[in-house]
């Protein structure tokens, strides 16, 4: 079983991230989970939510404490959250960054993997601000699985009320995030 | 709401009743929505708007009146449909009461809740127990998939004529409610078709319209509560009966009870709802270490279903019973329940776990099935406090 973690802020997509690639594992057969942890819902206010991830039935609805991933929707949730909290040693730290480069800076009392994304300049450069879609495409380049296809295909079925443009920047941006996450994969 | 080429969808519990009830296609729902029900007539008034379905959804000012409209509905001769939690549920015991004594079969969906104070908007078992004795048919689902199945299945225990009783269908609240996964759905002619029409036997509208809500005397009182009494014991074989036509249409069989790795069990957990789910996990990995360990999950919880929870503890030396609800002053109810009805040589402990959505994890089964290896602690534990209080036990 895979357990992968979402930090974000209140309105910055972490449960859809969650539930998108929930939905695109669901393409490869997997057994799949995606839940938010629900506290006083403020926009901006730092949450969480879960994804996991098994060949066999998931059974289990208790909480992930020890997760094999975990993704960070925002630079500067870092400060004041304790990302790697419970993160597996040799698991892995996807973080949007400001600057690249930074990522080393934040995780260096981590001694897993640690890949750092520049999630909002990719999401802009797309035509978005979500950075969510970026991180979901640069997971998929970086971890191996689910494929780009079934990412892209679980995002626009998750995103099906959204008009058309809102959609295709979504795709080009998740499809940014994958290259991104293929070099460092790549880097090792 | 993705679909794949397997027919499997990534639900919530919440939503996959929500598809349930509009397959059934009722005919009235009135609501008042509370958290964490929210996902399920969210999802239906979505349903409603885009004319997927054509009930009619009745906003009223309260869930007392939610209750009420429901009563009105149901008795009047439609398929009558309604979902709520908690301090909701709460506000609907009164009229729920009403609603089994007129005989009124509204299918109601439970988020299972904690109940104030303080208040919490987590999961538990405080308000489902709250209901218990109002007479209506309960049930619990361990899972999105069991949530929607069991939902299928209620309207045919609810309007069975020997039945004819509201029937509860709990989910705990956010960890099935709102936590997404693989939720096979029926098509709709399948689940219509499985369902029937709505017939009661005697509606207040109609070719021959009957009066309801009547007054009775102590001549006639006792003999009308007597035979709803026993509506609700005749329930434990209409729900058997539903569970196998179920199975031997859909594939998918959700008896009573789940017994899982009984066979030769000497140590047992019994225990309701969600974290069933968690438990099976545990009991594999100690069976894997040869420790000869077993689960029994009660779903259907109102009729009580004695002898089949006592064939499944057959050859079983001591059971733990968790409940995720207390009854202050005395043993907490499924405890009290099978303690009442049991008349094997296992030994029962009771533990409280899981209130207001404290997490239980799989340490915590674990440190149960350890304690049953060890000698009776008596009174009740408290499983997963902080603390202190971790020592607290009465």
């Amino acid at each position: 079983m895979i357990e992968v973690r979402w930090h974000g802020r209140g309105g910055q997509g972490a449960k859809t991230a969650s539930h998108v690639l929930a939905v695109a594992y669901l393409k490869e057969d997997k057994s799949v989970q995606a839940f938010p942890e629900y506290g006083p819902e403020r926009s901006g206010a730092p949450m969480l939510a879960y994804t996991r991830v098994d060949d066999r039935p998931i059974r289990r609805h208790c909480a992930v404490t020890q997760p094999d991933i975990v993704v960070v929707l925002d630079p500067s949730l870092t400060r004041e959250v304790p990302v790697t909290s419970g993160l597996r040693q040799d698991g892995m730290l996807l973080l949007n960054v400001a600057e690249p480069g930074e990522a080393e800076e934040v995780a260096k009392s981590y001694q897993g993997q640690v890949l750092g994304v520049t999630a909002d300049q990719l999401a802009k450069e797309a035509g978005t601000r979500f950075p969510n879609v970026v991180l979901l495409g640069a997971y998929a380049g970086w971890v191996g699985t689910p494929s780009l296809e079934h990412m892209e295909e679980a995002l626009v079925e998750v995103m099906g009320h959204l008009p058309a443009k809102a959609k295709d920047a979504s795709v080009r941006a998740m499809a940014a995030g994958y290259a991104a996450g293929e070099r460092g994969r790549a880097d090792g | 709401m993705a679909k794949t080429m397997l027919g499997v969808e990534v639900l919530t519990g919440g939503e996959a009743t929500a598809h349930a009830m509009r397959q059934i296609r009722p005919d009235v729902v009135p609501v008042y929505p509370i958290t964490p029900q929210t996902p399920i007539i969210q999802t239906f008034s979505r349903f409603v708007a885009d004319g997927k379905v054509d009930t009619v959804l009745l906003q009223v000012e309260s869930e007392h009146s939610a209750m009420s409209a429901a009563v009105g509905a149901a008795l009047a001769g439609g398929r009558t449909m309604t979902a709520t939690a908690s301090q909701g549920l709460a506000l609907m015991v009164e009229i729920i009461y009403i609603a089994a004594g007129l005989r009124a079969p509204i299918v109601m969906a439970v988020g299972n809740r904690a109940l104030s104070a303080p208040i919490n908007i987590h999961g538990d078992h405080s308000d489902g127990m709250l209901a218990r004795d109002s007479g209506a048919v309960q049930i619990f689902a361990e899972n999105a998939q069991e949530a929607y199945d069991l939902m299928v299945m209620a309207p045919r225990v609810a309007e069975h004529p020997a039945v004819l009783l509201p029937v509860l269908v709990g989910q705990d609240g956010f960890s099935v409610t709102h936590s997404a996964e693989n939720v096979a759905l029926l098509r709709d002619e399948e689940v219509q078709d499985f369902v029937g029409p709505y017939e009661i036997p005697y509606p207040l509208l109609g070719e021959r319209p009957s009066s309801q809500g009547l007054f009775a005397m102590p001549d006639a009182y006792y003999e009308i509560k007597v035979r709803q009494v026993q509506a609700l014991e005749a329930a434990e074989q209409v729900f058997a009966d539903v569970a196998r036509a179920y199975a031997l249409r859909f594939g998918r069989h959700l008896g009573a009870i789940d017994a899982y790795r009984m066979e030769d069990a000497e140590r047992a957990i019994v225990l309701i709802g969600s974290t069933a789910g968690t438990a099976k996990d545990v009991v594999d990995e100690l069976r894997e270490r040869g420790e000869k360990v077993g689960l029994v999950v009660l779903r259907l919880f109102r009729p009580f279903p004695h002898k089949v929870l006592a064939d499944a503890l057959g050859g079983v030396q001591r059971v733990a019973v968790l409940d995720r609800a207390a009854a202050p002053g005395t043993f907490p109810p499924l405890f009290a329940d099978i303690r009442a009805g049991y008349s094997g040589s296992a030994e029962l402990r009771s533990y409280v776990y899981g209130l207001g959505g404290r997490d239980t994890a799989p340490q915590d089964i674990e440190k149960v099935f350890a304690e049953l290896e060890r000698p009776a602690h008596g009174g009740i534990r408290y499983l997963g406090l902080t603390g202190e209080d971790q020592h607290g036990e009465s």
